[in-house]
Order: C-alpha cells, then structure tokens, then sequence
C-alpha cells in the first residue's frame, strides 16, 4: 500500500540484486545509489519470513470454489473489462496515480485491504510530521540560550504526552478523510479487501470470511509498499521493542531509548525523543552515523544533531538480539561487530526503536500466478515501472510503483512513478527521472537533498569525464535565518562547471526540506545554473540562500554565450 | 563573600599545559627545521572574518595526513567549514585546542613531513604557542563555572566515593561491576566533568547511573581535591609573606570570590542600618559562656528567631520574577581563613538549640581551618552574618552574595552615652547592624521591621535560650 514517506529507510539497497537487470534497467542503476541507500543493519534478507498478519490469512483461504471456477481460464485475458485500471494499494502512490487516471477519462478502481492512505498517512510521514511539529516547539521553547536572543521570557515548557499523541492520530485520520474523499469525488471505486493478482489482467479481492470478487482491467498496478523491517533475532512487543508503527501512536516517552538505525527514520525518532526528555543510544550497523546523506552534510548534521544532545552511539556493530523488557527487567540488546561478528557490548535500555529500514509488502499478491518472481520481496520492474517476469520479459499490463519495487522507497517517488504509469498506458511515452526526485529529513533543523551526492557525482564524473565542481553557501549568511536566530546550516551545490548542470543539491538548516524544491524543479526541467541564476527571490527569504549558491558556482564562459530562455517581457 | 566558595577549587594548573619553555634556546633549532615542518594556519574563510574558533580537531596528534583531507572545523563569522590539508604528512602538534580563538593567518597546527620529526615539531609548538594557549586559558574558565553550578546542594561525602563501586555493583546488568550502566547523557557529562564513572553509585531504574549521579560524583570529587591542594598553595604565599611589586594570580578561591563579587553588581542592593543595645545579651553571654556557648551562635540564634518572623527576609530572587521562599533558616557565618573567606552553615539556626547550635560553629570552624568543608556546608546559606566586631569596627557595608536576599554586618558593642526617653543621660553598651538586601524581594520596610524584633530579641534575649535539653 504505500511508500512510506521521506522519512523512511529503505532496506539494504546495495545488497540487493539489482544488478542482475541492469542490462534491462541501465538508467536505474545510478538512481538506486543513494537516497535508499540508507543501509542499516546489512542483514541477509534469508531470514525475512515478513508475517503481515493478513497477507498470511489471505493464502491460506486461497482456493475457494469460486476460483478455480473462474481460475480455468487464467491464462487468457478477458475480452472486455471492468476497469481501465485497477490499482492495488490505496496509499499515496496509489492515491496519486488514480487521481491521474481520472483526470485522463480512466476508469479506475483501487483496492485497499486497510486503511486508505498506506503507511505514509497512518503510520508514517504524516503522524512523523505531528510530533516532529511538536519536537520542533519544544525545543525552541526549552532552548533558554535561543530565547534570551530574541528577547523572550517563557517559564518552564512542559507537554502531555496523550494531547501529543492524539495530534499526531488527529492528523493522520484528517489527512485519510481527506485522501478518502477526493477519490470518491472524482469517481474512483474503493474496493475492500486484499487483492490478488490471478491471472492477465484479473484482480481478485475480498476480506477474510467473505467470497472473493473477481474484476478485470486493461491495466494493473501494484501499489502495496511497504512494512518495518525487523532483522531476524529482534523480538517485537509493541511496548518496549517497537517499530515505527508503534513510536508513532507515542503510547510512552521511555527514559532511555536505543535506536537501531541511524537512516531518515532513526534520526527523524531521535529528535522527537529527545525533545520529550529522553536520552537515545543510535546503534548503526556501518562506521559511521547517518551513511546515505552527502558526507558533508552528514558530518554538519552529527555536529548539530547527535553531539550536542543526550544522544551517544554504537557504529560498526549490529544487534543480534534484543530482549523486551519483562519480569522488571530492561530490554536488552546484545551486540556484535559487524565485521569480525564477535560480541561486543550488552545494552540494558527502557525501550528500543527498530528503524533499520523497510520491507516490501508483496506477499500474497499472487504474482506466481503471472510468473513473477520477488527479489527479496520486490517486484522487479522496468524504468517505465512494467513488472519483468522469472524469465527476464515483461508482464504486459502490469506495473508496480513506490516501496513495492524499492526503487526509491518515498512516498512522493511512489505517487510520481504511478503518474509515470498512467502518462503510458493514456499513450504518452514517459520515464521519470528519479535524479529529480527531492527527499527530506524532518529534524530540526532539516535536511533535504536532491541528484547524487558528492562522493557519487564524483565517481559518475570520472567514468564519464568531466569535471565536477562544488559551491556552498550558509545560513549564517542569510537575513531571514539570522532573524529567526537559526543561522546553523549549509547548503551545497555540486555541478558541472563546463555546462552547467546541477548534479546535486544538498541542504542542512531551517526549513531546508521546502527549500529544495527550487533546485529539483531546475533538475527535473533541465534549467542550467547561468540560467536560474538570474532568477530573483524575494528579500529577506530563506530561499536567497539557494540564490546565493547558484550565484557563487562558477560556470565557465563557453557555457553562457546562449542566452537566457525566456525573452524579455515588457510591463 | 560568601557562597564564594561554592567553588570546585579546581587546580587552575592544569590549563596551562603548555608552559613556554624557554624561546631563545629553541630558535635556532626551529628555523632549521622550518623547511619540513609546516604551519597550518588559520585560514580565511569569509572576507569578513578576523579570526577563527576551533570547533574540532579531526585528527589527534601523530595521525597522518594525505593532501586534501579534513584536518580541522573551523567556526567563522559566517559558517563552520572544514579545513584541509594542503601537505601530506603528519599532524605533528596542535597548537590551538578545540574552543580555542585564532586570528586569521596565525599558526594553529605543525605538520610534519615524516614521523621522525613529529617531537621535533612538538619542541617548536612548545616554545611558540604563545597565541594558541592564551586564548584557550581564556576559554577554560567558563567549563569550571558550569562545574560550580554542577556541585548540588547535598553532595556525597568524600568517604562515599570509597563505596560507590560497591553500589554500581548491585546493577543486575553490570555483571559484578565488570560493566558500567550509564544513560547517554549521564556518559557525555561523565566525559565533560572527567568523572571515571566506575566510581559513580547508579541512581536511576535499576541502579543505572543517570546525569545527576554523575553531578554528584563530580561535585564529591572536586571537594576532594580542593581539600588537598588547596593549602598548601595557599598557605604558601601567606608563610613567605607578600613579595612586593609582584603580580600573584588568584588561587581557586580567590578566583571564585572574584567572580561572586562581581556578579553582586547585577543584583540591586540597598542598606538599612540600625543600633541596638547589648547590655542583655552581654550579661546573658557572659553568664552561659562557660558552657561553651559564643557570641556569634548568639548572634546567629538571634537572626534566625527574628527572619521565623519576617520569612521575606529570609526569601531570594532566583529569576528575576519570584520570590524564592526558603523552608529552612540557614544561617551563613563569614570566615576569614588564610588566602580567602569561607562561610561555613548554620543549618535550621531557629530550631536548634543554642547549645547546640555553639557545638556546631566550633566543629564547622575546626573543619574550615582543616579545609574539610562539605559543599552543603558552606552553601546552603539563607542568611549572611558578617562580624567584623572583634577588630573593633564599629559599622561597615557588606556585598550581597549571591543567590540569597540578604546579609548583615555586624560592628562592635561599644559603650556609649545615651540620652533615654525619660530625659535622662545614661551609659549603654551598643552595637550597629547594617543589612544589605536584595530589593527585588526585599523592601525598606521588610527591613526595617525585621531590625525591629531583632532588637527586641537582643535586647531581651531570654528567647535565645529557650528549647535547650540541659
């Protein structure tokens, strides 16, 4: 059901075999780099028996009479059709490319075995953002040092930790009314239940209990995202060893809380417990904190984020086991290196976070029916987003978008991929290009990124030879941050100084996450920098920050003899 | 005076680290050198900036460097940037310490072509640290302040620091002691306050060692230390006299007197005085002396029964918004010991006994002059007395400590010729009282009335031997 939004890691993206498409996929191996990249504990999938409650259920009711009626003729598609297009997920990426669809006359249903909206809304980015909210507040409010500077008195800042909570639950339930609502406005039929794939171009679905439906459409996505990732050896309990499900509902604030995994999720928890008084042990299965970000960018933000708070860390070391807390005894959590795998250290805490990533939620979607085969629970796609089958071809008809084919695991990547779809299937050629996508890191102060990081836009630049070149501006400079007395942050710019071109933006500093949207704009266009350069911005904004990084890159002469795009217009 | 010694009496030696040796002899040594030791200089990173704050060094001394890489974080005007290695070779000596101010071209790193030359670079950041450590000095005191702040109220006595790896022991999870259960931010403090944190009892869930234990064990620990080194570097200038047309730096002490003092100036103080007769309290004075009883746990008796009746004049202003009302009346009595002032505590001094309260003062005193003073001791004050009688002053003005609302001053009892209501002229023996207050919870005529039943109760001070057990 959904990609889970900016704040999600993905699973060991590099370990995964993506490389043996790539002959299929040549434009999606550089895209895979990074943004998911946000590795955590680099355990072997093997031991991924990923029990979603449901999915479970759902085969074990697999051949009711119904079906293999109707099963006799799987292996031909039907004449006419339900739908123009039958979604299977209804979270934002599902949401996304179904209000597309009918924007261009499909007819459209979308399938939803839970709740409308996926992770992103119920159990993700959206609540994430309600408490960050809150995290972001206290913070200002408890910081004694930040509010003398701007001349203010506050007595003691305090919080209840059920009104946190309920905004947080609030909110979520707002944003899936809404969700819920502009499809039903626009004619989309909301199918309840788990749906199947059962053949070309036939979905069956159902709830448990109840006999399955059958409904055919000319074309088929796969929207079903993505569940925590819990490496094998971790017990959950849902009071003392939670996912990200669980840290959201904010059922306790513990003392002391360790969190494996140092990714978007990890970092996003530390700054919400923090502000709530409690004190955060990282535990992160490579070197060093925050691996995925620019290194620059991550070595600003470990500067910002991690050492100034109750916050210390165990990097290299993976946790093997950990132990909720029962019988008046903390949870444990025993540690190994990762590299010599010999035991290191034996943590006692209140509670543990798990945020070492996500897994696809693929199971029991039926896709040995069509002779598709997971890698590691993703459903392997083309760039166009067509599944490719067991035998390297492609499945006509059938797509699969956001965590599900963990090509960008974000919830705005999934909602641009389902856009992507359905631009094809209406007779438009379209690729997304996944460089352009934008993702953010909800802290305070933010950290958003677009295009390839330094260390990547390196090594692309040697392979295919050109110079790269690196431009940075800071927050201390600009009007508007020092106003606020938040003047902590950079951004960076990394481009191609013989023509150009923007490879990547990286920001860290107030509001940093609404701010990229300029550089993944000129990314997505193709603007060039001695273009957007001469673009004005708005005194005194954050947003000159951008302006003054785009001014201050260096782009050589032979470059700027073509003049800007648009013509002047007199007023 | 006062809370002054609130202090940690950290030894102020130990920022000092890099002593100049000896320039001249040096000299020679490292302009031959200069050719395979390099300077890293404190680069220009705006053209705005003048200087640069240290904000880390990435690299220790002795690592090597490959040309490009990240040496050390320097904080702008403007930014915090990174700064790199223009040399290959080895970070031979660092000569301005993390939070240390360099200005913009000064040399703040050796780099050393070859491992061989790193302790001949060290020598020459030795004789040529001259701006690094200065201003690192500079830096350092604001870590001791936080460390004052940092001693609680109630700190462990010194023995308990004995026990404590017993106590951490009883940790289900330290497996005997073999390892340490301490929250992350009770490490960091550990860290920043040099706390071994195998000697800190656990406090928290189940006899983890949490940020306040931590407190507790640092503020131990300083008392400690202060007991030792303290004396005989103070006493050492006091027995050798005063060399003139020297400049002595202050000790500890004297440096956290300093800082008190001058702290006082931001608190808005006034002055009301008054005279009262001492005729009956002399009498009474000489008549229970022989059971120990002294003037000044007379005089402490006295003030506490009178601030149990004016509880304002016992308060403090903490924030700058409230009245801070205190529960207890402790009454501080200001020392004179060699080098410096104490104010050892007379806790709860409208409660116990006067008999008592006379044992109590001899044993703080005795304590004092041995520099045993427990923290709760002499900083738990409420109250200031300061008697300056004895040297036959017979009015003066003390300052406000800080953190408490008022103090008084006390002169000596003089006979005098006083003209009575009645029309008479008579002889009386009288002394005059000066109390500084703090204004912002403090009023004239809190003060006023306050000297009033103090009076009273001096000048019938049958009260003041009330509730005894003999």
């Amino acid at each position: 059901m959904h990609s889970i939004c900016s704040q999600a890691t993905a699973v060991p993206r590099s370990n995964f075999a993506f490389d043996s498409h790539a002959p299929a996929l040549p434009t999606s191996k550089p895209i895979n780099l990074r943004f998911c990249g946000l590795r955590k504990e680099a355990f072997g999938f093997s031991g991924l028996t990923h029990s979603c409650s449901s999915r479970v259920r759902f085969t074990s009711r697999g051949h009711s009479k119904r079906i293999s009626a109707s099963a006799e003729n799987n292996g031909t598609p039907p004449k006419s059709f339900d739908y123009d297009l039958i979604i299977i997920g209804a979270g934002v990426g599902g949401h996304g490319a179904a209000l597309h669809a009918v924007e261009k006359g499909l007819k459209t249903a979308i399938i939803e075995g839970d709740v409308v909206g996926g992770t992103c809304v119920n159990r993700g980015c959206v609540p994430s953002k309600a408490l960050l909210a809150v995290s972001g507040k206290m913070r200002e409010l408890q910081s004694e040092h930040h509010m003398k500077a701007l001349g203010l008195q506050v007595s003691a800042a305090g919080y209840d930790r059920q009104g946190v909570a309920d905004h947080a639950n609030n909110l979520a339930s707002k944003i899936r009314s809404n969700l819920t609502n502009s499809m039903k406005a626009l004619g989309v039929d909301i199918l309840t239940g788990f749906g199947t794939v059962v053949g070309p171009q036939k979905v069956k679905y159902g709830k448990v209990g109840f006999p399955d439906n059958i409904v055919t459409a000319k074309d088929i996505i796969i929207a079903t995202g993505s569940v925590p990732f819990v490496p094998k050896g971790i017990e959950v309990d849902g009071k003392t060893v939670i996912t990200s499900d669980h840290a959201l509902k904010l059922e306790s604030v513990p003392d002391w809380i360790a969190i494996v995994g140092s990714g978007y999720i990890g970092l996003e928890f530390s700054d919400v417990y923090t502000a709530l008084g409690s004190e955060v042990t990282f535990i992160e299965a490579l070197d060093q904190l925050m691996p995925g970000f620019d290194p620059e960018i991550g070595k600003l933000a470990q500067r910002v984020l991690i050492n100034p708070r109750k916050i210390d860390y165990h990097t290299g070391v993976f946790a093997t086991k950990i132990t909720p807390a029962k019988d008046g005894k903390p949870v444990t959590i025993e540690l190994i290196d990762a590299k010599t795998k010999e035991p290191k250290d034996t943590l006692e805490v209140d509670a543990a976070l798990i945020a070492t990533g996500r897994a696809p939620f693929t199971n029991g979607l039926g896709l040995e029916n069509i002779n598709v085969e997971t890698q590691r629970g993703f459903v392997p796609v083309d760039e166009r987003m067509r599944v490719i089958d067991a035998n390297g071809n492609l499945v006509p008809h059938l797509y699969c978008i956001g965590d599900a084919n963990g090509k960008m695991m974000l919830a705005h990547a999934a909602s641009a991929q389902g856009i992507s779809v359905v631009e094809q299937v209406t007779g438009r050629d379209h690729v997304l290009n996944h460089l352009s996508i934008p993702a953010a890191c909800f802290t305070h102060p933010e950290i958003s990124m677009v295009g390839l990081t330094e260390p990547q836009a390196r090594e692309k630049a040697e392979k295919e030879g050109f110079e790269v070149s690196v431009a940075k501006t800071s927050f201390k400079a600009n009007t508007k941050a020092l106003a606020e007395n938040e003047g902590e942050g950079i951004a960076k710019l990394i481009y191609r100084p013989d023509n150009g071109e923007i490879l990547g933006v990286h920001i860290f500093g107030l509001h940093a996450a609404d701010l990229i949207h300029e550089a993944s704009n000129a990314i997505a266009l193709g603007t060039r920098i001695q273009d957007i350069k001469f673009a004005v911005h708005a005194h005194p904004t954050l947003s000159e920050v951008l302006d003054e990084l785009f001014k201050s890159a260096k782009v050589k002469a032979t470059a700027l003899s073509h003049v800007p795009v648009s013509e002047p217009v007199a007023v | 005076m006062a809370h002054i010694l609130q202090t940690s009496f950290l030894p102020s030696t130990s920022t000092l680290r890099r002593a100049p040796i000896s320039a001249s002899k040096r000299r020679s040594q490292s302009l031959r050198v200069k050719a395979k030791i390099r300077e890293i200089f404190m680069p220009a990173l705006s053209s705005t900036m003048t200087e640069g704050k240290i904000v880390s060094w990435m690299k220790s001394e002795g690592d090597k460097l490959s040309k490009g890489e990240s040496v050390v974080v320097v904080e702008s005007d403007k930014a915090d940037m990174d700064v790199e290695s223009f040399h290959e070779g080895f970070l031979a000596a660092i000569m301005v310490e993390e939070g240390g101010v360099a200005p913009v071209g000064s040399a703040i790193a050796l780099l050393a072509e070859t491992e061989d030359e790193i302790a001949e670079a060290k020598a020459k950041s030795q004789s040529s640290s001259g701006i690094g450590s200065a201003q690192v000095v500079k830096e350092k005191p604001k870590q001791k302040e936080e460390l004052e702040q940092a001693v609680p109220a109630v700190a462990p006595t010194a023995s308990s620091t004995k026990t404590v790896a017993l106590g951490s022991a009883v940790h289900p999870a330290s497996e005997g002691g073999k390892r340490i259960v301490a929250s992350p931010y009770a490490k960091k403090l550990a860290k920043e306050l040099k706390v071994d944190l195998g000697t800190v009892v656990g406090t928290g869930p189940l006899g983890r060692i949490v940020a306040k234990d931590v407190e507790a064990a640092a503020a131990a620990a300083s008392v400690v230390a202060a007991a030792l080194p303290a004396s005989p570097a103070i006493a050492a200038p006091v027995a050798s006299g005063i060399e003139l047309g020297t400049v002595v730096p202050f000790t500890t002490m004297q440096g956290a007197v300093s800082r008190n003092m001058v702290q006082s100036l931001s608190v808005p103080t006034f002055r009301v005085g008054y005279t009262i007769t001492t005729n009956a309290l002399d009498a009474l004075y000489k008549k229970i002396k022989s059971k120990g009883v002294t003037m000044t746990a007379l005089l402490a008796k006295a003030t506490a029964l009178a601030l149990a009746q004016h509880p304002v004049v016992n308060s403090c202003c903490r924030d700058g918004n409230s009245f801070t009302y205190n529960s207890s009346i402790n009454i501080a009595v200001a020392v004179a010991i060699d080098g410096g002032l104490i104010t050892p505590v007379l806790q709860d001094a409208d409660k116990v006994d006067i008999y008592t309260l006379s044992r109590k003062w001899k044993e703080l005193v005795d304590k004092a002059r041995a520099k045993q003073l427990q923290p709760h001791e002499y900083n738990t004050g409420t109250f200031t007395l300061s008697n300056l009688g004895m040297f036959g002053v017979d009015r003066f003005d003390a300052i406000l400590p800080p953190g408490t609302g008022a103090i008084m001053a006390v002169g000596a009892s003089q006979p005098a010729v006083v003209a009575s209501k009645d029309g008479r002229i008579g002889m009386k023996n009288q002394m005059q009282v000066n109390v500084t207050a703090d204004h912002r919870v403090i009023y004239g005529a809190d003060l006023a009335s306050f000297l009033q039943t103090l009076a009273k109760i001096i000048e019938d001070p049958k009260d003041l031997t009330l509730g005894h057990e003999r």
